[in-house]
């Protein structure tokens, strides 16, 4: 009940905001999707995304029912395989919306002309920092940290320099960035920490130190973590999020209120995702309606325990473990947009050299 | 006699090859041409500059080298471990021996980030055998780790034929003075070599292409091709890159499978052909009791202890042991609403599999007996089929998404598309294994029939069919387990709605927590056990069909 009055505020919201950006032909479209919601009555959109999106049936459902549209979700792997994905069907689109590009990929998907550009009257509800696109071509949903995280039975951790540190041989585990958007997130966080010049160097002295590269998060938190769930992982240091806590007091069978890993409050790396319209779909009021059901407090209420993510919502209640297990962040690493544009390509051959060279 | 053989084998040849051809052309040649051609003509021009940039890389040498050595070093091994194995399925008779053969099949079929997982726990550096070994990045690993895989392939395609050999011939030879090595040498040899070679093959072209094993196993360390070809088309979306690779992989395949038919060129010898029935025995003396439980010790601790540890993982939540994680598979409360539904993954993992069986039988059944005729055509069609053996999986699953995009061929959100996909992987399986059985069928039945007035069609129908029924059966069973445990091409084209149950235990391990990992082991585990029942049931169908002439 408490969510069905939270989609009511939300929609009642969404119809009374007023969209504040300066170019005026994405607010047409605006006003368009508020005013057709009859005519994408019986509509299917297809959700491109990447294997991470969760959405609980009922709040889903919600959508489906009010708005008559079905939502079709193809998830295509890690979020830079959906965009490398996107770009290559560009011409014939697998689907109306995308969903998962983050601040790491975003030029990527912009530069290779994704995204029709649109403004959701329920924006002024959200956090304005994390508008990242003056076109308006992506829409931020949510964000979540990408940091380094520790078993705390065996070690703490309270700066990445301490992983340089002898007592850290062979603790660690990182994700390629070359293969995995988290381990892309921490690379641009110890490039922002150390600098351009001096960030290799680091690499070099984990490299020194015994550092452990996989591929792909799951390898890095099941299979070598000491926490991970394999139960055979020999490394008490990893590259994850700073709401792997509460994932693993949540996932614990049972459930419980506490956990034991920890993550580190220095060099990390604010992760935002963001939704957009592909350009050629021919559902764009539809497509509108899913952005905007993206943006409603229902959804962004159901995304913290569904994806470990934060809302962009302001007005969004967290859930109690995020409240009592995940410490936000004080102090993530600040990098320009377009820094993370210019050089991300340049950041993972020079840290392929240096570290697997 | 023979002219006239000759001659309706060329036209049935043809038409025979027909179907094959087309679906190969439209399923494989047309996606992966597509792909390589969007590589290497970006803007409407070829560049090909890029191809010599790739080639003269160092980087690219070391790729071929491993994955060259690696490959012969996993074929050797596991025709070391399964040649035994297979005559002992072949010859001999023992209680559970019907469980067992599908037991082995098993393995085949798990997804391979699991069993890296599984081999993790044995011999990783807080595996179970820690302490005596720790292979964790040893190329010992990865090698293992392909016989585990491959085992099934030898055993069933060598104990196959084998299960049918006069053993009569064998003991004539011995009878003769022969030693117990001259006759497997001068007798048994030369009637298996056709199958052996067969073997071989597939489990290079496996290890040759190998990609989970090697990405989670070889770390940053190794890399085969398929590996560098997936990490440049879906992590950095270097097509140009990709499609060099992919094509020096390709012409790889096809040099290693002219070399292989150059060395088989002489056909399997025409033999009298029996009943399993007839052939295999209860071990009799203490060398053979003994060679029996050496071989069964054999595939308890390679392929019983990596399925043991997967087991146990999923029937051990964090206090005692408990069917917890299956329970929660089924209840779905709403905060598990980002799962896979289990019985629904199920029951599309079944649906795609019968599918997918069934097209590799017809596209398979077909181009095995024109390749096993005498066509001209027949040697570049056998390389065709095996082709997609080699091409990446990535290259496929692109390859769809940018050529099966529009009408008459828009079969991107259609089911069909993951069935097919599956085909082109169990194609080269049942070709495999029914042309040794199709070239082995005695020529003079073919005359008798023809002598007594049957029709080609007839002499198809009561001569080829009951023979190859068995084999045919045999290469069902493969293809429907490759189908169930299917997921590189799975992985770009699965849709949405029709998750299998590989996709679902991916799912659950991208996600963390102590009950996503038991869900994925349990669901595991279930797989596991649906692929073994498929494989019995299946098993279970099969006809004295031999015995009867």
């Amino acid at each position: 009940m408490r969510r069905v009055i939270a989609l009511l505020v939300a929609v009642g919201l969404g119809a009374s905001a007023i969209g504040c950006s300066s170019d005026t032909k994405p607010r047409a479209q605006a006003s368009q999707s508020a005013s057709g919601s009859e005519s994408v009555r019986g509509q299917t959109i297809t959700l491109v995304t990447h294997d991470a999106f969760a959405v609980t049936d009922s709040v889903l459902k919600a959508f489906s029912d009010r708005t008559g549209i079905t939502v079709n979700v193809v998830k295509g792997g890690d979020a830079g395989a959906v965009v490398n994905q996107a770009i290559l069907t560009k011409d014939h689109p697998q689907g109306d919306v995308l969903y998962g590009i983050d601040n790491t990929l975003l030029s990527k998907g912009l530069d290779a002309g994704l995204f029709d550009p649109y403004v959701s009257p329920s924006l002024s509800s959200t956090d304005r920092t994390f508008d990242l696109d003056a076109q308006h071509r992506i829409t931020p949903v949510d964000e979540s940290d990408v940091c380094v995280n520790y078993d705390k039975r065996a070690t703490t951790v309270s700066s990445l320099d301490d992983l340089r540190k002898p007592e850290f041989k062979d603790k660690l585990v990182v994700e390629n960035p070359a293969t995995s958007s988290t381990g892309l997130a921490f690379l641009v966080a110890t490039v922002a920490k150390f600098g351009e010049d001096h960030y290799l160097d680091y690499w070099r002295a984990l490299k020194a130190n015994g550092v452990k590269v996989d591929d792909g998060w799951d390898q890095a938190y099941n299979n070598d973590f000491t926490l991970g769930s394999g139960g055979t992982g020999s490394r008490s240091v990893v590259v994850s999020y700073a709401t792997s806590p509460p994932a693993d007091a949540l996932f614990a069978t049972p459930p419980k209120t506490t956990s034991d890993v920890g993550s580190v409050d220095d060099g990390c790396f604010r992760q935002i995702e963001f939704v957009g319209v592909l350009k050629g779909t021919s559902h764009s009021a539809a497509a509108h309606a899913f952005i905007d059901f993206m943006l409603s407090k229902a959804f962004q209420e159901d995304m913290p325990e569904q994806m470990f993510v934060y809302p962009v919502r302001t007005d969004a209640a967290l859930p109690e473990l995020f409240t009592s297990l995940a410490a936000k962040p004080a102090h993530p690493v600040d990098v320009p947009q377009d820094q993370i544009s210019a050089n991300r390509e340049k950041w993972i051959r020079d840290w392929t050299a240096a570290v697997l060279g | 006699m023979t002219r006239r053989t000759r001659g309706r084998g060329a036209a049935a040849v043809a038409l025979l090859a027909g179907v094959p051809v087309v679906f190969l052309a439209v399923f494989f040649v047309w996606p992966v041409g597509h792909i390589v051609e969007r590589g290497l003509r970006p803007n409407g021009s070829w560049d090909l500059g890029v191809v010599g940039a790739v080639l003269r890389a160092p980087s690219t040498r070391h790729l071929v080298w491993f994955t060259l050595w690696q490959a012969a070093a996993s074929t050797l091994l596991t025709l070391a471990l399964g040649l035994p194995g297979a005559y002992v399925v072949a010859r001999f008779d023992f209680r559970g021996k019907a469980l067992l053969r599908a037991a082995i099949t098993v393995p085949f079929v798990l997804p391979t980030i699991v069993v890296a997982s599984a081999f993790l726990g044995l011999f990783g550096t807080r595996g179970i055998f820690a302490g005596v070994v720790d292979l964790d990045g040893s190329i010992w690993a990865i090698l293992i780790a392909h016989a585990f895989f491959n085992y099934a392939v030898v055993v069933r395609t060598v104990g196959g034929l084998w299960s049918h050999l006069d053993p009569t011939l064998d003991d004539a030879a011995r009878t003769l003075g022969a030693s117990r090595w001259r006759t497997l040498r001068e007798v048994t040899w030369p009637l298996l070599r056709s199958a052996v070679a067969s073997a071989a093959a597939i489990v290079f072209l496996f290890s040759f292409t190998s990609f989970g094993v090697v990405l989670v196993l070889g770390g940053q360390r190794y890399a085969t091709l398929e590996v560098a070809i997936k990490r440049a088309t879906l992590d950095r979306l270097d097509l140009p890159t990709a499609s060099v690779l992919a094509l020096v992989q390709l012409a790889a395949v096809v040099a290693l499978l002219l070399s292989f038919a150059a060395t088989s060129s002489r056909r399997g010898v025409r033999q009298r052909l029996l009943a399993t029935g007839d052939v295999a025995r209860r071990p009799r003396g203490r060398a053979e009791h003994w060679f029996v439980a050496a071989n069964l010790a054999v595939m308890a601790v390679l392929l019983g202890t990596p399925i043991a540890v997967l087991v146990e993982r999923s029937l051990h939540p964090t206090t005692g042991y408990g069917l917890d994680f299956y329970r929660a598979l089924f209840d779905t409360p709403a905060r598990a609403a980002r799962f896979v539904p289990p019985l629904d993954a199920i029951r599309n993992s079944l649906e795609f599999a019968v599918v997918a069986t069934a097209i590799a039988l017809v596209v398979g059944g077909l181009a095995a007996f024109a390749v096993a005729g005498r066509g001209r055509g027949r040697r570049p069609l056998d390389l065709l089929l095996m082709l997609p053996l080699g091409t990446s999986a990535v290259t496929v699953g692109f390859g769809f998404l940018i050529s099966l995009d529009r009408p008459p061929l828009d079969l991107r959100s259609s089911w069909i598309i993951v069935p097919i996909a599956h085909s082109l992987v169990a194609i080269p399986f049942v070709v495999r294994i029914l042309v040794p059985v199709v070239r082995s069928i005695d020529d003079r039945l073919h005359e008798a029939a023809a002598l007594l007035g049957a029709s080609p069609a007839r002499t198809w129908r009561e001569v080829d069919l009951p023979i190859v029924r068995r084999a045919a059966l045999v290469a069902a069973g493969f293809a429907f387990a490759i189908s169930l445990g299917e997921f590189g091409a799975t992985l770009f084209i699965a849709r949405p709605d029709r998750p299998t149950m590989p996709v679902a235990i991916f799912r659950f391990l991208s996600q963390a927590g102590a009950a996503n990992f038991g869900a994925a082991m349990a669901m595991s585990t279930i797989l596991m056990v649906v692929t073994a029942a498929a494989i019995l049931l299946i098993e279970r169908f099969r006809t004295p069909g031999l015995g009867e002439f």
